[in-house]
């Protein structure tokens, strides 16, 4: 059963999972858990140099932007203007358009400030930035943004790195409905079973971090997260089959014995 | 250059002293950074690649560079 490519701001990927760089031992298990995961997108942060271990190693000697679509977040960001100014500079690097927007609203949750990602969103999208924005799973918020022209809406499944799963898989079935552009489950997966759970559901793809690069074995993790988007995938796509409060038998009802 | 009058500019956020108008490619070069890597702001406005070699830092500059970190 061949599957259409998923289209990403113009651009075409087989996989399905997007995986983040954070919090990893080293750039050596970065690579490593990013190859097992068979992720095309890897998102990454945007932070001042340190200048006093100069000719330190970079993340991109170990993650080639020729191989990977490097995708920049705006993590940490409290404000629009805090927010634009990072996909700006990212830019700059020279990786490309793509950029994961997030506006952090509190510290405690991390939900997103949802009036300051839009106003960040419109200002990003006229000046050519091709935006993910990372939104609470709202699906006004959600048509909102689809609206002023972002190439993806990136609802959180639960508070990120919680590991909670999906809270509100009906929100979710509402934005991918109502959805143009991709839906990606950003946040709040902890396990397989969550993300072959949002792929089921009809998801475009999910953007993973912590669940990976937080287990105990990054690497094994990073291949159960590929197969169960891959697994979720087909799943949803062979069309699943009614629920049903009664039994139906599977084996035939004639030719009993006795 | 000995006889280079040193000055100082904010380099992500620090006090850092450089020889007077020292050009942005010395100062990358200095730090041991590649312009593949990083992007460069000055007072708030970036600097684009193809302007590196024509950009001097001066004296009070607010110079911020950035890489890309593990980040999800």
């Amino acid at each position: 059963m061949q599957d259409t490519p998923f289209e990403l701001g113009g651009q075409k990927f087989k996989s399905r999972l997007i995986v983040g760089t954070g919090k990893y031992r080293d750039f050596a298990e970065t690579k490593a858990a990013v190859e097992e995961s068979g992720a095309e997108i890897v998102t990454v942060a945007v932070r001042r140099v340190n200048i006093t271990d100069r000719g330190k190693e970079n993340l991109l000697d170990y993650l080639d932007p020729k191989r990977y679509q490097i995708l920049p977040n705006t993590a940490g960001c409290f404000t629009a203007e805090e927010a634009i100014r990072t996909c700006r500079l990212a830019r700059e690097v020279g990786v490309g358009e793509l950029v994961k927007l997030e506006v952090i609203g509190d510290n405690q949750t991390l939900f997103p400030d949802v009036a300051a990602t839009l106003e960040a969103a419109r200002v990003l999208v006229k000046e050519g930035f091709k935006v993910m924005p990372y939104v609470t799973d709202d699906p006004v918020t959600c048509l909102r943004l689809q609206e002023i022209g972002c190439v993806a809406v990136m609802p959180l499944a639960a508070p990120i790195g919680s590991g909670l799963g999906i809270r509100n898989p009906f929100n979710l079935a509402i934005i991918i409905e109502q959805a143009k552009v991709p839906v990606i489950v950003d946040a709040g997966v902890g396990t397989a079973s969550d993300a072959a759970e949002a792929m089921e559901l009809g998801c475009d793809g999910v953007l993973m971090n912590t669940a990976i690069a937080g287990a105990k074995d990054p690497i094994a993790m990073a291949r159960a997260m590929k197969l169960a988007v891959e697994a979720g995938r087909l799943a949803y796509r062979a069309g699943r089959i009614e629920r049903k409060l009664y039994a139906t038998a599977s084996s035939p009802l004639t030719g009993l014995i006795g | 250059m000995p006889d280079a009058i040193a000055t100082s500019i904010t380099l992500n956020g620090e006090p850092y002293l450089i020889h007077a108008d020292t050009p942005l490619t010395a100062l990358l070069e200095r730090l041991k950074m590649r312009r593949g890597r990083v992007a460069v702001e000055i007072n708030r406005e970036i600097v684009p690649k193809a302007n590196y070699d024509a950009t001097i830092v001066r004296a009070g500059d607010q110079v911020e560079i950035i890489n890309f970190v593990g980040g999800g």
